[in-house]
């Protein structure tokens, strides 16, 4: 018995009724077409994830105030306010005989403000950074410039915007030169920052928020003498490893730590993020793989139904075939090829949705400027067609062998 | 050597510990070339003794020679092979596959030759050809007349070139021209030497045959040759 026949025959049955065909195999579809979007998806999304924690830079070290377990969040995102970071500390991180690795290092301190322009009033997310700022986090300057290490020290009233904000402040008007109030003073718009648009993790966007001299928010919006963090740049990720060394040593000196455990501050390199953010993703990914492995069993059981209906619809069919010479295993063999064809069927069909549905999906993310590449795998085809093979032959074994038991004197029976 | 030599053959059904005695003791020969008719009324176990006769199922006491080999010691796959080489059916529904075409209906048994020869083309253009039905190979089994339908599931019986045919009122459902039609077409198989057993409960349709099994309540009560056998020429046996 060759392997075409039954094919047709699953055929002209699909298509003799094709509404209810489409209801049959549609939990493959949708099955197969989830495992494609998940893959797909996952696979960008970590890409993503990825693509921004680098292009923050992989070559950064932050130190952060307060211990904190090194898989666990910082102390400072549980809303605790740690003041054990001072300008002095990033002073001496800064200095190439404490930590010869740094090319450079920033000192940061976060919040919010108002800030108001010609009627617009605007509360805004603020970053008080050293000038360093630039050089560490690789930022670029569209117009004007950035503040001096001068500007840093003598507390002047000078202001960096973000990209987006020469269009939410200032409605797209050339903002160098004018003075905005922040927080009641005014202060002299010097820069624009080049548009990042992708956020950075914990942060709201640099594209967002309105850089001023360190001391000038310490003093003037926050009231406070300490970091929220430091990050250094090394010259090389190899490095990565005994720059931190030396940090931790340079700290503990200068806040008087002999054991470890008591330390009062905790340094942390992306190269440790990415791991965890791609172990994070890749259980997310293996939820929703699984999500849609249970959409592809309800779909098997979905063709399971139709064939023992088929089966019993059948009866006499299958009686005819019997007295004509049919063998047990012809008959079964018969019904497993057609369970499984419907079930490949369900799969390309499933297979062209799902990659249609990751293909708009990613021209739509590309159009909002992420960093969305459209990936999918040959694996994931591959794997989607014998997922659902392997569902129909699965699905299909007990209904073919219910068949493969029917007596040929059914087809004597007249009703 | 007869071709079906049946000993003491019974056949009780059994459903959920019921049992119904359907043919009993029932003992006879059939020979290469006979045209045999089973009669009886409803319920006598006509069809019991043709599906027992036809490899369709197995008896529950006796012995069964077919072709001068015993039937009981059969697997499935040999009970199988000997109705796909050795054995046509013909029903009374006729039993076509719905929409497929009449080429493929008369077709399947071949499908399930276990040695292909290849002229599978030819042998169904034969059948068709032998029942007046080779200009409609290509129509839909649900596109013929019911006359039609039993010519075609008459090819499919004769495609494998079997031994012998076994007919369960295969007139049945059919208007007397084509009944008659029907049975013109197994006369003249007949005179061709091939085997035929037809199971009806008209003694019109019966008298066709050239034998004649009555059974009641599962026995045999006569078995008698036709003595004046009709013969189907078409129309003008309708007219007299
Ligand atoms: N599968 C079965 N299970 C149980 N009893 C059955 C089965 N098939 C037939 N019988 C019983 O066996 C007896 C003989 O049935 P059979 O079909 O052989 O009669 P028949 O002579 O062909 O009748 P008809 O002329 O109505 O077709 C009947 O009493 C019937 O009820
Ligand atoms: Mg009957």
């Amino acid at each position: 018995m060759n392997i075409l026949s039954p094919i047709k025959i699953s055929l002209k049955y699909l298509l003799a009724a094709k509404f209810r065909s489409f209801l049959t195999i549609l939990g493959v579809v949708i099955g197969v077409a989830s495992v494609i979007i998940i893959m797909a998806i996952g696979q960008s999304a970590q890409a993503l994830i990825l693509d921004q924690i680098t292009g923050i830079g992989s070559n950064l070290i932050g130190v952060l105030p307060g211990a904190s377990d090194e898989k666990g969040p910082p102390a400072t995102a549980m809303g605790i306010s740690i003041t054990t970071l001072k300008y002095d500390d990033l002073e001496a991180l800064r200095n190439g005989k404490n930590v010869p690795e740094a090319e450079d290092a920033a000192g940061y301190v976060l919040g919010t403000v108002s800030a108001v322009y010609n009627g617009t009033d605007l509360n805004t997310s603020f970053e008080g950074t050293t000038a360093s700022y630039v050089d560490v986090e690789n930022s670029e300057i569209v117009s004007g410039r950035f503040y001096t290490k001068d500007e840093e020290t003598n507390m002047s009233r000078v202001a960096v915007l973000g990209a987006n904000l020469v269009e939410d402040l200032f409605s797209g008007t050339d903002p160098i030169g004018k003075v905005v109030k922040l927080k009641e003073q005014n202060f002299t718009v010097i820069g624009v920052l080049k548009k990042r648009g992708s956020t950075s993790f914990g942060l709201a966007s640099q594209d967002d928020a309105i850089f001023v001299p360190l001391k000038t928010a310490q003093k003037l919006f926050l009231g406070i003498d300490h970091l929220a963090f430091i990050r250094l740049k090394v010259r090389d990720t190899k490095l990565i490893s005994s720059a931190k060394e030396n940090i931790m040593t340079t700290l503990r000196e200068r806040h008087d730590i002999d054991d470890p455990a008591n330390d009062d501050f905790s340094v942390r390199d992306l190269a440790s993020a990415v791991k965890i953010i791609t172990q994070v993703t890749d259980v997310l990914r293996y939820f929703l793989l699984a999500i849609g492995t249970i959409s592809l069993i309800v779909g098997g059981v979905g063709i399971m139904n139709i064939m023992l209906l088929a089966v019993n619809q059948r009866v006499r069919e299958v009686g005819l075939r019997k007295a004509v010479g049919a063998k047990n295993s012809d008959v079964w063999t018969q019904f497993l090829i057609e369970s499984t064809f419907i079930s490949f069927l369900g799969g390309i069909i499933g297979i062209i949705i799902g990659v249609v549905i990751s293909g708009i999906s990613a021209v739509i993310i590309q159009s909002l400027q992420y960093t969305w590449p459209f990936i999918i795998s040959w694996q994931s085809i591959v794997v989607a067609c014998l997922i659902s093979i392997t569902i129909g032959i699965i699905f299909g074994f007990y209904p073919a062998y219910k068949a493969s038991k029917i007596s040929p004197m059914e087809a004597l029976r007249y009703e | 050597m007869s071709l079906i030599q049946v000993q003491n053959l019974c056949k009780t059904y059994e459903n959920e510990g019921v049992k119904t005695p359907a043919l009993c003791k029932a003992n006879f020969f059939v020979e290469k070339g006979e045209f045999l008719a089973i009669m009886g009324p409803s319920g006598s176990g006509k069809s019991t003794l043709m599906q027992v006769l036809g490899l369709l199922d197995r008896p529950t006491e006796g012995k069964y020679f077919f072709d001068g080999r015993d039937t009981v010691e059969f697997d499935d796959d040999t009970l199988a092979n000997f109705r796909n080489k050795k054995i046509g059916f013909v029903f009374q529904s006729f039993n076509l596959l719905p929409r497929t075409s009449v080429f493929e209906n008369v077709e399947l048994p071949l499908l399930y030759d276990a040695t292909p020869d290849g002229k599978n083309k030819n042998k169904v253009l034969q059948a068709l050809k032998s029942v007046g039905m080779e200009h409609r190979e290509k129509y839909l089994s649900n596109q013929l007349s019911g006359g039609e339908k039993q010519r075609v599931a008459i090819a499919r019986a004769l495609v494998n070139d079997p031994e012998i045919i076994f007919a369960d009122e295969p007139t049945g459902n059919l208007d007397s021209k084509s009944g008659l039609q029907v049975m013109k077409i197994l006369q003249d198989l007949n005179n061709k030497g091939r085997t035929i057993i037809l199971v009806t409960h008209e003694t019109y349709t019966a008298e066709h045959a050239k034998r004649i099994i009555y059974m009641k309540d599962g026995e045999i009560v006569a078995d008698d040759p036709v003595k004046n056998r009709r013969i189907a020429d078409g129309e003008s046996e309708l007219l007299k």
